[in-house]
């Protein structure tokens, strides 16, 4: 995808000021932090390529260990996004249809977990969910509900930093379509959830893929928040992104061999979604 | 909402409203203003014609629920209507540009409205057949909105909106996303279609042409404002604003008439038949004007004007040419006559209009 376009620039830059066949005036003062640019991403994913230990690959991929860490992060992932979906796309509708007073800030709030260090995400969903967190005490004492350093606690911090991403992709793609669909819907008899179900639910659908391929990609990789309230433990809390760091300390090619499985699993997702966009535009 | 005048309690008997629509729509939205009245009998065709921008898009909005009335009542066979929601009303919406359902085939559109009103699935789907089918597109159920013509998608919208039973059916520029040849076909099928159709229907448009040939009644309307309401031969004989003067096709000037003479007010004095006392319209069509390059001598004409010709428009075989002057006017002649008069704008001419070709009533 990139290779053709570095031999061009490469060209370029030998063929001077020649300007036939070569796109014709790229700056140099662009053209130059724009390869370096290139090359400071690229970089660290080649080498990751180049030091995977190939031939004890396969015997790493199989192990217990990394299958659990792989289901288990395939599964949380999957039930924040499916969270986020619940939950996110009535509040992109709302914060996309609706007016109400203070509109503006609750929106803010919502992009918030953007732009909040994980950690931090995790340090307030203890206290807000914790064992003796504002809500988390009544759960506990009045059901016996302990969310903290459980699976479903994993979800809980994978849905709070991925769902922003499906609910601003989402309203953004609300705002785009036109409302009088669901002005027809409702001359024709239809509810307001009805025209959100039958007609705008349905235009917005590729919308929603997207923004739920998004928020699954995030939760994927969610490390900071995940370890500070679910914790790290094997086969219950410890996803792909915890156990490569905690590998990281023991046995180097283990944490390659991990990483290099979320790579793909990324890459992947990066194919599907750029597809999902060419069809959406 | 406020202001609402709402029927009061049960002990007081509910205005007599006659079957129908009675409606006194008035929303503000600064700097716009609408406030308007419109009635109209079941099985009437109302058009609210108008410029861009005058309020009939609001009023039919109005009329939907899609927009609160600020104050007024809406009725519709003598049921208060304006503190109900749109879905609830039984009122069925042609837009514009049609806004048929694009994920779903033209039968699912049309069956949207039924399966809302609790009809079961196969229900609806039936009577949207049905309706499909007397729209003449049998052939089209399973085909979706991007693949039908204009005036399909437009038949298919129409039907969407009867499929509902509504009492009062609106369109809005039902003709203007059609280009000029589908356009004259889809308008002799939408009379028809109103024809048949027992409740009251409200068209909106901008186009003189479809107002007269889809409405019984038009209600003209400009800045918010009804400026003049009849039937479309009524408006077309004596209108009452330069707008519809020349939707019409007609020289219109204000003045006051003393007699056979009506004094425009600045401007000269126009002979007319009619004996008239007090302010007065005078009307007469382009083509009754007659152009001379020369002041006519011994001409009976007691109507004559020095004007200068400010442009020339060719519509068929025809030249109307804009004059201005002593009195502003248009007049239209043949091609063959242009020429022999060499009219250029610009040129001197003089205008002649008998008084029998003109038209005097009260203003």
């Amino acid at each position: 995808m990139t290779s053709p376009d570095t031999t061009n620039a490469a060209d370029t830059v030998r063929s001077g000021r020649r300007h036939d066949r070569v796109r014709p005036g790229i700056p140099l003062p662009l053209l130059l932090p724009a390869l370096a640019g290139l090359a400071f991403l690229l970089l660290p994913l080649i080498a990751l390529l180049v030091r995977a230990p190939w031939r004890s690959l396969p015997e790493q991929l199989t192990s217990a260990a990394v299958w659990q860490a792989l289901q288990l992060s395939l599964i949380c992932a999957t039930a924040a996004t499916a969270v986020s979906l619940v939950i996110g796309v009535p509040l992109a509708w709302l914060l996309a249809r609706t007016e109400f007073p203070g509109r503006g800030l609750v929106r803010a709030l919502v992009t918030l977990p953007l732009v909040l260090p994980p950690v931090v995400g995790g340090v307030a969903l203890l206290m807000a969910l914790g064992r003796n967190g504002v809500v988390g005490r009544w759960l506990d004492s009045w059901f016996g509900i302990t969310l903290p350093f459980t699976t479903t606690g994993v979800v809980i911090a994978e849905a709070f930093v991925a769902m922003p991403f499906l609910v601003i992709s989402v309203e953004g793609t609300l705002r785009a379509a036109d409302p009088r669909y669901e002005e027809a819907a409702t001359t024709l008899g239809a509810s307001r959830f009805t025209a959100f179900r039958r007609v705008t639910l349905p235009l917005i659908a590729p919308g929603i893929a997207a923004g739920a391929v998004l928020a699954w990609a995030r939760a994927l990789g969610e490390f900071g928040a995940t370890i500070t309230f679910a914790g790290n433990f094997p086969g219950r809390t410890q996803t792909m992104p915890l156990a490569v760091y905690l590998a990281l300390q023991n046995d180097p090619e283990a944490a390659i061999a991990l990483s290099l499985v979320l790579l793909a699993v990324s890459i992947a997702v990066l194919a599907g979604l750029r597809d999902r966009w060419m069809r959406a535009a | 909402m406020t202001d609402v005048d709402d029927p009061k309690p049960a002990t007081t008997p509910n205005p007599p409203h006659p079957p129908g629509l009675n409606a006194h729509l008035v929303v503000d939205r600064p700097p716009f203003h609408l406030d308007i009245t419109v009635t109209a009998a079941p099985g009437e065709v109302l058009a609210l014609l108008g410029p861009n921008g005058a309020g009939k898009s609001t009023a039919l909005r109005a009329l939907a629920g899609l927009l609160p009335l600020t104050t007024g009542h809406l009725h519709l066979d003598g049921t208060p209507l304006h503190h109900t929601p749109p879905e609830s009303r039984p009122v069925g919406v042609v837009f514009q540009d049609y806004l048929l359902f694009p994920h779903l085939t033209a039968l699912d559109n049309v069956a949207f409205g039924p399966r809302c009103q609790g009809a079961t699935k196969s229900q609806s789907r039936t009577q949207a057949a049905a309706w499909l089918d007397r729209m003449g597109l049998k052939d089209h159920a399973t085909t979706k909105p991007r693949h039908l013509s204009g005036g399909q998608a437009q038949r298919v919208a129409l039907a969407r909106a009867l499929a509902t039973n509504p009492r009062l059916l609106l369109l809005d520029e039902p003709l203007a996303a059609l280009d000029a040849r589908t356009r004259l076909e889809v308008r002799a099928q939408l009379r028809h279609h109103l024809a048949d159709f027992e409740a009251v229907a409200v068209l909106v448009t901008h186009d003189p042409l479809d107002a007269m040939v889809l409405a019984d009644h038009l209600v003209v309307i400009e800045h918010g404002q009804i400026v003049q309401e009849g039937t479309p031969a009524d408006i077309a004989r004596h209108p009452r604003t330069d707008y519809i003067a020349q939707l019409v096709g007609l020289n219109l000037y204000r003045g006051h008439a003393d007699g056979h003479t009506v004094h425009l007010d600045p401007g000269p004095a126009i002979t007319t038949t009619e004996n008239l006392t007090g302010p007065a319209f005078v009307a007469f069509p382009p083509s009754a004007v007659t152009l001379h390059r020369n002041r006519p001598t011994g001409s009976s004409a007691r109507n004559l004007w020095h004007c200068e010709v400010a442009g020339l428009e060719t519509h068929g075989d025809q030249i109307r040419a804009d004059l201005t002057g002593e009195l502003p006017l248009a007049a239209d002649l043949t091609t063959v006559a242009a020429a022999e008069l060499d009219l250029h704008p610009g040129a001197s001419v003089w205008a002649t209009v008998k008084a029998t070709q003109t038209h005097a009533y009260p203003a």
